[in-house]
């Protein structure tokens, strides 16, 4: 099972990444769990300034930025 | 009947029949209040958003598509030169923190994994104040020369201000965060200088279409103001030309795109914001074709969008609330101007510092203090103490100190707040004695 982490403070583009991200996991049918970071300390601990960011079993892949479901995809694949 | 759960309702229901009821409707100062707080919408509505705050918009979201954060912290991580981090902390606001949510991130990150506490601390306090949809609004409406001095005041403050907190916290070591910064690939971008010139003709745009007419019908200004819109079409143009080339959007779809505001401008030239309006409508279509909306384009767009949808509405209100309870200048709301004139009036220091007090503690949500300053100044607020008010307000707020505080402790927080107070009330007494 993976586990995919959104970390943001919860502004729409942090929303928008964890929607995405949902997408492309389903489109690879991927078995996972989503978890939403928004507590500043915890995003820290990975060690992300820029959010929205995302990690998959604890390593960042994405930061700053909202990719589209499609690169989502080549990403988490 | 649960009443253990239906109180709630219950007291609500109550309280608003009670405030139904005793509603003051017939009270002249009740009645002047809602309709000045209409006028004030309307004149919003009518002089600042179409020009104003769509092209800021534009500019915003392009700002967070095409600056890459990430070339930017790289002056602020734990490698960074301690020196050059204060100047890049100090003005990177503009740039990097368009939305208010992600300056406490930033903040976090440059404090416990980038250059320490003192240019965190000197990001936290210019970033909201010195990004571009809050300079261009708070120079459009409450004047120049205020805009100036609040960006140049929050840059200069907060280079102070983070020196003061590296003074006096030298001695102890920050808890570094475990792991190391992760940074985001750069990526492949296009040459710095289509970047600039790009930005530069929007801020262009911006600047011209919003020229304000001198009051003597001679001189540079006044030529400036006559040929505003041959200035602004010609910028227009070139950032035409640019989407065309730079963006591989092509010469027939910027043509298309920009017929309707050709025909406008040629049809109805004594209506420019019609051109103007049509111009924008192009573009955002521009930004949403089947083949673009995936790329840049699509993403500039949508950006912009989320700017518009996340600020309009909170602009409305703020208005709408400042225009009931100050009133447009010269008319009095619900808060009689005395109450505003003895407690914020003239330059003196209490003025000054309960401005800056005031500011620090109160919450405003993203461009609504420019409103409320505005209510203010027209009640009878001295120049000195709105700006104190413009450099304590929109970096503190009472949530954000507990989650400041969350980050780097009460004492340094409890320092944090006070310096921000302090700067904030000297440099209003500083302004307040020049204009």
């Amino acid at each position: 099972m993976m586990k995919i982490q959104i970390l943001g403070t919860g502004c729409p583009k942090c929303e928008k990444l964890a929607a995405n991200a949902k997408k492309a996991a389903d489109n690879l049918g991927l078995n996972y769990e989503m978890e939403k970071v928004t507590e500043l300390n915890q995003i820290m601990e990975f060690g992300v300034m820029s959010t929205p960011a995302l990690a998959v079993d604890g390593k960042v892949l994405v930061v700053g930025k909202v990719p589209n479901p499609a690169e989502l995809e080549k990403l988490l694949g | 009947m649960d009443w253990k759960a239906e109180w709630k309702p219950l007291f609500w229901i109550i309280a608003v029949f009670a405030a139904c009821f005793f509603l003051p409707v017939e009270a002249p100062r009740v009645q002047s209040a809602v309709i000045e707080s209409l006028y004030l919408v309307k004149w919003y509505a009518q002089e600042h958003v179409l020009l104003c705050l769509v092209p800021a918009f534009f500019i915003a979201g392009a700002v967070a598509v095409f600056v890459s954060q990430t070339a930017v912290m790289k002056y602020l991580g734990p490698k960074a030169n301690k020196v050059l981090a204060y100047g890049v902390a100090s003005v990177s606001g503009s740039i990097l923190a368009v939305c208010s949510c992600t300056i406490l991130p930033l903040f976090a990150g440059i404090y416990r994994m980038g250059a320490g506490l003192g240019p965190a601390c000197a990001f936290l306090y210019s970033g909201p104040a010195i990004n571009i949809l809050a300079i261009v609004l708070t120079a459009r409406i409450l004047g120049l020369e205020m805009g100036i001095a609040r960006a140049v005041g929050a840059i200069l403050f907060a280079i102070i201000i983070g020196l003061a907190m590296h003074f006096f916290f030298r001695h102890e070591e920050a808890a570094k965060a475990s792991t190391a910064p992760v940074m985001g690939d750069e990526e492949e971008g296009r040459p710095l200088w289509q970047t600039a010139l790009y930005f530069a003709s929007m801020v262009g745009i911006l600047v011209f279409a919003n020229w304000g007419k001198p009051d003597q019908p001679t001189g540079l200004w006044y030529t400036l103001y006559a040929a505003k819109w041959w200035i602004t079409s010609g910028l227009s143009l070139a950032l035409g030309l640019m989407l065309a080339t730079w963006f591989q959007l092509g010469f027939p779809r910027i043509l298309l795109a920009t017929i309707p505001a050709l025909l406008s401008a040629i049809i109805l030239p004594q209506h420019p914001e019609l051109a103007f309006t049509f111009g924008v409508v192009g573009l955002s279509v521009l930004g949403n074709l089947k083949s673009t909306r995936d790329g840049e384009m699509g993403a500039w767009f949508s950006e912009s969008w989320c700017f518009a949808k996340q600020i309009l509405p909170l602009l409305l209100i703020g208005v709408l609330i400042a225009g009931v309870l100050l009133g447009r200048p010269g008319h009095e709301g619900l808060i009689p101007s005395q109450w505003v004139e003895s407690l914020v009036g003239g330059n003196s220091v209490s003025a000054n510092l309960f401005a800056s007090v005031f500011g620090a503690f109160m919450y405003f949500a993203t461009l609504t203090e420019v409103p409320i300053l505005q209510g203010l100044l027209g009640a009878g607020m001295g120049k000195g103490p709105a700006l104190a008010l413009l450099l304590a307000g929109p970096a503190l707020s009472l949530p954000n100190m507990l989650v400041i505080r969350s980050i780097m402790g009460t004492k340094k927080t409890s320092v944090f707040v006070l310096l921000v107070v302090i700067m904030a009330t000297i440099s209003g007494l500083i302004y307040g004695a020049f204009f």
